[in-house]
C-alpha cells in the first residue's frame, strides 16, 4: 500500500478526486438507505411496534378526512335534489304563473318547472287532508297559484338558493319556499369535523414527530460506541447523521403504508353497513377511498414526519457525543 | 511534523495533567512516549488528535495551528492522522473489512480503490483471509493488527497510538512494534505512547519520558532513526 511515492508526501496526496467525491456521496446515500432499513429489520419487533403507534397516528386524521369528504359528498347530492315552491300573490292570474314558468324553463340551471294552480290544489288538499267539508265550507279558494321547480342536479346548497333568491325578487312572487335550513345545519357539522379532523392533523403529525425522534434517540444511544469511533476516525457530522435520518424517514414511511393498510380495512368494514344504510334511503352511494392521493399523501407525509423526528433527535443528540 | 509549545492542560475540577510543555516531532521520526500512568501520555495523545484543546500554549500538527481548527472542521483535521488504540476501537457488527474500508468510505474515495487499497492494508498486517470475519472472532492480537490496518488505510503522514500493546504478550507486542517499524520506513512519522519500557530499551527508538504531566527526560530529535 504505502508506495515510495508518499515518502515525505503531503498529506492529501491520493485523495479522491471531486466527481469521485460526488459519487461517492450519492453511493453512500443509497447504502445508508438500504442500510438503515437492514438495521430496522434486524430488531423486527421493537420496529414493529414503532412503525405500528406511526401507523395508527397517522389513520385517525386520514380516516377522519375520508369519512367527512364522503359526508361533504353525501350532503352536496342532498342539496341539490331539493325542489323549491314559489308561490304568487293572491289574486295573480294562472296566466302570470304560465309565463313565469316558461321564462324559468329558459334557465340552464333548472330542469323542471310545474304549475299547480289554486284550483288543483284545493283539489289535493282536500283528497288529503280530509278537510273535504271545512275547505267546502269556505267562499272562496284561499291558495294561490304555485311554481314547483327542480334545480339541475350537482348544484350547489349556494346556487339553489341564489335561484330560489331570484325568483323572490319578481313581480307578483309572494314567497319562495326553500326547505334546504337542515341540509345547512348537517354541512355546518360536516364542517366542525372537518376542522376537528385538521386539529387532529396537526396534534398526531406532532405525534409521529415526537414517536419518531424519542425511537431515535434511544437508537443513539445504544450506537454511544459506534458514533465515537467515528467521530474518532474524521467521520463529519453528516456522515454520521445520515444513517439516523433514513432510519426516520423508513419508521415514517412505513407508518404511511401501515395507515393506509388500517384505512382501507376500516373502509371495508363499513362499506357493507352503509350499503345498506344507502339502500334504505333508496340512495345510490358507495364509500369512496382515499385514492392514489391519498396514499401519496400519507407515504410522503410520514416520509416528511419521519425524517423531520430524526432531524431533531439527531440535531439534539449528535453533538453531545464526543469521544473522551 | 508535531509540535507543542508552552502547552499546558488542566481539565475543568481537575489537576494539571499538562505543565508548560515543549516537544518538537520532526517527519519521519519513530517516537515513544513513556512514563507511570497518570503522567499525561494520553492527554498529550488527545491534544493531537484534537480530542482534548490545550488550556495554554500552541500544539501544532502537521503545519495546523489547533487552536484555528474550528469544530466543524475536526473531522477533516482528523483524516490527516491515523489513531490506534490499546481497545482497538472496532465496529463490532461490520466486518474487518467494513471496519478497515471506513475511513475511505467516510473520505469519499470510489469503490473500486477502496477494495484495492483495503485489501493492500489488511494485506500489509497479515490478514488478507480475515477480511469477511466478524472483529470478535478474531484474536485480540489480531483485532488489533484490524485497528492498525484502518488506521493506515487512508495513507495518513502522521500515526499515533496510546498503549497499543497493553493487552498483548511479549511476542505479539514485538510484532505490533515491527510493524510500525515498516510504516515508518515508508516515511510515517510515529507517536506511540507505552509503559512497555522492555520494549522501548530493545527497539531503540526516540523516547520522550513524562511524569506528573511534565518532560523528564528526551532522548533527542533524530535519537535512533531508521
Amino acid at each position: 500500500m504505502a508506495a515510495p511515492e508518499r515518502r515525505g508526501g503531503e498529506l492529501r496526496r491520493g485523495a479522491p478526486g471531486l466527481l469521485t467525491r460526488v459519487r461517492g456521496y450519492f453511493r453512500l446515500h443509497a447504502q445508508n438507505l438500504l442500510g438503515s432499513l437492514g438495521r430496522l429489520a434486524r430488531q423486527p419487533l421493537a420496529s414493529l411496534l414503532t412503525v405500528a403507534v406511526i401507523g395508527i397516528a397517522m389513520a385517525l386524521p386520514a380516516g377522519l378526512d375520508v369519512l367527512v369528504n364522503n359526508a361533504r359528498a353525501l350532503s352536496a347530492g342532498w342539496a341539490s335534489a331539493v325542489d323549491f315552491s314559489v308561490y304568487l300573490e293572491p289574486g295573480q292570474p294562472l296566466a302570470r304563473a304560465e309565463t313565469l314558468a316558461a321564462e324559468a324553463r329558459g334557465q340552464a340551471d333548472i330542469v323542471a318547472v310545474e304549475v299547480i294552480s289554486a284550483e288543483e290544489a284545493l283539489a289535493q288538499l282536500s283528497r288529503f287532508t280530509g278537510m273535504q267539508a271545512a275547505l267546502e265550507a269556505l267562499d272562496d279558494n284561499p291558495l294561490p297559484h304555485t311554481l314547483v321547480v327542480r334545480p339541475r342536479p350537482g348544484l350547489s346548497a349556494e346556487a339553489v338558493s341564489r335561484l330560489a333568491d331570484g325568483f323572490e325578487s319578481l313581480e307578483g312572487i309572494d314567497l319562495v319556499q326553500l326547505d334546504t335550513a337542515w341540509v345547512e345545519r348537517f354541512l355546518a357539522i360536516v364542517d366542525i369535523a372537518r376542522r376537528a379532523s385538521g386539529i387532529t392533523l396537526l396534534l398526531l403529525g406532532f405525534a409521529v414527530v415526537v414517536i419518531v425522534g424519542n425511537t431515535i434517540r434511544l437508537d443513539i444511544e445504544n450506537r454511544r460506541s459506534e458514533i465515537e469511533v467515528m467521530k474518532l476516525i474524521g467521520g463529519s457530522d453528516g456522515f454520521i447523521r445520515r444513517p439516523f435520518l433514513y432510519g426516520g424517514l423508513w419508521y415514517g414511511v412505513i407508518g404511511g403504508l401501515l395507515a393506509v393498510v388500517f384505512n382501507a380495512s376500516a373502509l371495508l368494514a363499513l362499506a357493507g353497513p352503509v350499503q345498506r344504510l344507502a339502500g334504505l334511503y333508496n340512495a345510490d352511494f358507495a364509500l369512496q377511498g382515499p385514492g392514489l392521493t391519498g396514499l401519496g399523501v400519507l407515504v410522503g407525509g410520514g416520509a416528511l414526519l419521519g425524517w423531520l423526528g430524526a432531524w431533531v433527535a439527531t440535531s439534539r443528540h449528535l453533538r453531545d457525543i464526543e469521544p473522551t | 511534523m508535531i509540535r507543542f509549545e508552552a502547552v499546558g492542560k488542566r481539565y475543568p475540577g481537575g489537576g494539571e495533567a499538562l505543565a508548560t510543555l515543549d516537544l518538537d516531532i520532526a517527519a519521519g521520526e519513530f517516537v515513544f512516549l513513556t512514563g507511570p500512568s497518570g503522567a499525561g501520555k494520553s492527554t498529550l495523545l488527545k491534544l493531537v488528535a484534537l480530542i482534548e484543546r490545550p488550556s495554554r500554549g500552541q500544539v501544532i500538527v502537521n503545519g495546523q495551528n489547533t487552536r484555528k481548527v474550528a469544530r466543524r472542521r475536526i473531522p477533516q483535521f482528523r483524516r490527516g492522522l491515523g489513531m490506534v488504540f490499546q481497545d482497538h476501537k472496532l465496529l463490532a457488527d461490520r466486518s474487518v473489512f467494513e471496519n478497515v474500508a471506513l475511513p475511505l468510505l467516510i473520505a469519499g474515495y470510489a469503490e473500486r480503490d477502496i477494495n484495492r487499497r483495503v485489501r493492500a492494508a489488511l494485506d500489509l498486517v497479515g490478514l488478507a483471509d480475515k477480511a469477511p470475519r466478524l472483529p470478535l472472532t478474531l484474536s485480540t492480537g489480531e483485532q488489533q493488527r484490524v485497528g492498525i490496518a484502518r488506521a493506515v488505510v487512508s495513507k495518513p503522514p502522521l500515526l499515533i497510538a496510546d498503549e497499543p500493546t497493553g493487552n498483548l504478550d511479549p511476542a505479539l507486542s514485538l510484532e505490533i512494534m515491527r510493524l510500525f517499524e515498516r510504516f515508518n520506513e515508508l516515511g510515517v512519522t510515529l507517536l506511540i505512547a507505552t509503559h512497555d519500557i522492555d520494549l522501548v530499551t530493545q527497539l531503540g527508538h526516540r523516547r520522550v519520558e513524562l511524569v506528573s504531566g511534565q518532560l523528564v527526560g528526551d532522548t533527542g530529535l533524530g535519537h535512533g532513526r531508521a
